[in-house]
């Protein structure tokens, strides 16, 4: 298993945001996790990541335990995310926040860097390309030299997915990645996430659009008020009594 | 492009010629002086323009450097190469030591931390009498000699630190382009982003803050050889408020921001000076402190980029460094 999460559980006051949740992640899979707004999915990611400390239970990634680690450390373990609100550095242009996504990919230190050395140009130039190549691959190398904040939206969400991958990373959290796609959008970011999955990547996938869950998702877990309420294959989850009626309350997406 | 590659040097020749030109001792010790704030000025514009954070103890830093100096090589008989060096360094130990419990927490921290820690090193100036010599400070410093050559009068200190300005001019110029100047853009527009990047942003931040310590204190050390004599009163927290005040007149994130805020405040501060005695009578520095206060408000009103940017409307050469130096809010 590549991710293990058990006994997950986060108050905010009196309120647990996510209680108890455990479940297993295995290599090259996307594993999907839903639920009603609020239900938790967000906050799970930011346990992962280290943006908050859980207030009990094990992350274990590669068999290491995360909880503890800084965020920064959690990402040189491997893990990247993408953010439900657009956290892209917007003064920045594109091919710059692909750069900084690789920030990992480099060595050179601050009293380097004031210098012009031949090793530091070499490193710049070989991190450059795999960042244009990346761009490219995800389509957006024509936007290269724009601000970031120039993008239309959908394609903002693509330089979030492009720099949560510059690192080379093995697991990537992605937050509701299709949210203001339309729908032509919608499937070629499907048909993205399924070709990176080809190549080994495993990803988390938090995702209100029932219709890619079903397409992507290897396994899905259905959060409602933090708690686990199922998981299985987006067959079984669909089919299962406490999702619809979970689901029914809301709106009608589980069809 | 031309207008670039003729621009630039032309500017540092005409620079370089204005010793030649100007005969005027006073000219060319306001010159020295805009030279030295410049310095302090390009390693505070890194701390606030790219790691988004502010210091308002760099006076404390400037002194500290200047101190280091004259009781080194007073008291202590140093030679003057090597008490410059000390004076960079102290300051940088000092900042390690204040910036990192306090760069682990956010945002207004190391402002408040090192608003108290300039207070502290003020008072520490004018009551450390036999090591610091009180309020009327230490005299007799020596003229700074390097290998034969002796700084003994204003054209030769004038080359030294202008060329000194330059060549940290250029390794700024490498640093915001590099890894680690992305970096430090990404802390100050979305912290948590950074961190995700596998940016160790209190790391970072930390550095950032000892490289800003470290150009103070060899302002400071510079600054000292110079005058040769040196007391706490250009050291106190009007001066730490002044650095802000240029690094933010001149532009956040910007080339040459840093020049134009020191010249603009320094030159500006002088003209005061003459002025305001004109209009009020027996009226004295605090007059000027509340017409920079004004001007602040004016340029924040009318152009909160700064002075630097002014050269993106006028096609002037100084292009816009990359980032805006104004941190975004995140979570
Ligand atoms: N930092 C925080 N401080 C306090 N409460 C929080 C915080 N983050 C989340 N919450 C609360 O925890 C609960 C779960 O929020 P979370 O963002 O994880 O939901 P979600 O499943 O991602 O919802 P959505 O589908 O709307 O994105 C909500 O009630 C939310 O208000
Ligand atoms: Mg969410």
């Amino acid at each position: 298993m590549l991710l293990e999460v058990k006994g997950l559980t986060k108050f905010f006051g009196g309120v647990a945001a996510v209680k108890d949740v455990g479940f297993k992640v295995s290599k090259g899979s996307i594993f999907a996790l839903i639920g009603p707004n609020g239900a938790g999915k967000t906050t799970i990611f930011n346990l992962i990541t280290g943006a908050l400390p859980p207030d009990s239970g094990t992350i274990r990634f590669e068999g290491r335990q995360l909880v503890g680690l800084k965020p920064y450390q959690i990402a040189a373990a491997g893990i990247t995310r993408t953010f439900q609100n657009l956290q892209l550095f917007s003064g920045m242009t594109v091919l710059e926040n692909v750069l900084t996504g690789a920030y990992l990919k480099g060595r050179t230190g601050f009293v380097k860097s004031l210098f012009c050395l031949p090793s530091k140009n070499r490193e710049d130039k070989r991190i450059k390309e795999e960042a244009l190549a990346l761009l490219e691959e995800i389509g957006l190398e024509e936007a290269a030299g724009l601000p970031a904040a120039a993008l239309p939206f959908g394609q903002q969400r693509l330089l979030e997915i492009a720099r949560a991958l510059a690192s080379g990373p093995r697991l990537v959290l992605l937050d509701e990645p299709a949210a203001g796609l339309n729908s032509t959008e919608t499937r070629s970011l499907a048909a993205y996430l399924k070709k990176l999955r080809e190549k080994g990547l495993t990803m988390l996938l938090i995702e209100h659009d029932m219709e890619t869950v079903m397409e992507v998702a290897d396994r899905v877990l259905v959060l409602n008020f933090g708690h686990v309420i199922a998981e299985g294959t987006p067959q079984e989850v669909q089919a299962d009594p406490e999702v619809i009626k979970a689901y029914l309350g809301e709106d009608d997406q589980v069809a | 492009m031309w207008k670039k590659a003729i621009l630039r040097p032309a500017a540092v020749l005409l620079l370089f010629a204005v010793p030649l030109l100007i005969k005027s001792n006073y000219l060319l010790s306001i010159l020295i002086v805009i030279g030295l704030y410049t310095i302090i000025v390009q390693g505070l514009g890194i701390l606030m323009g790219y790691a988004g954070q502010v210091s308002f103890g760099h006076a404390a830093f400037f002194g500290l450097g200047g101190y280091t100096v004259a009781i080194l090589t007073t008291r202590f008989h140093w030679p003057t190469v090597l008490a410059l060096p000390a004076a960079a360094l102290l300051p940088g130990v000092i900042a390690a030591i204040i910036g990192r419990p306090t760069l682990k927490l956010r945002e207004l921290y190391l402002a408040l931390a090192t608003l108290g820690f300039g207070i502290l090193v003020h008072i520490a100036f004018t009551e450390g009498k036999e090591l610091t010599g009180g309020p009327s400070g230490i005299t007799g410093i020596p003229y700074l000699s390097i290998g034969g050559l002796t700084f003994d009068s204003d054209i030769k200190f004038f080359y030294l630190v202008w060329i000194t300005l330059f060549l940290i001019l250029a390794g700024i110029n490498n640093l915001v382009r590099s890894r680690v100047g992305r970096a430090l853009r990404a802390i100050s527009e979305s912290e948590h982003a950074a961190e995700n990047a596998g940016i160790d942003t209190a790391k970072l931040k930390l550095q950032a803050f000892i490289f800003s310590a470290l150009l103070a204190g060899l302002a400071g050390g510079l600054y000292a050889f110079y005058v040769t004599f040196i007391s706490p009163s250009p050291f106190g927290f009007h001066a730490s408020v002044q650095f802000v005040l240029m690094a933010v007149i001149g532009g956040l994130g910007t080339f040459w921001g840093p020049l134009l805020g020191a010249a603009v405040v320094v030159t500006l501060g002088e003209f005061l000076r003459w002025a305001v005695p004109l209009v009020i009578p027996g009226a004295g520095g605090e007059y000027q402190i509340i017409f920079f206060g004004l001007i602040l408000v004016l340029l924040m009103i009318f152009r909160p980029e700064g002075l630097g940017a002014l050269g993106k409307c006028l096609k002037l050469s100084p292009e816009k460094m990359p980032g805006t130096g104004i941190p975004s809010k995140d979570i």
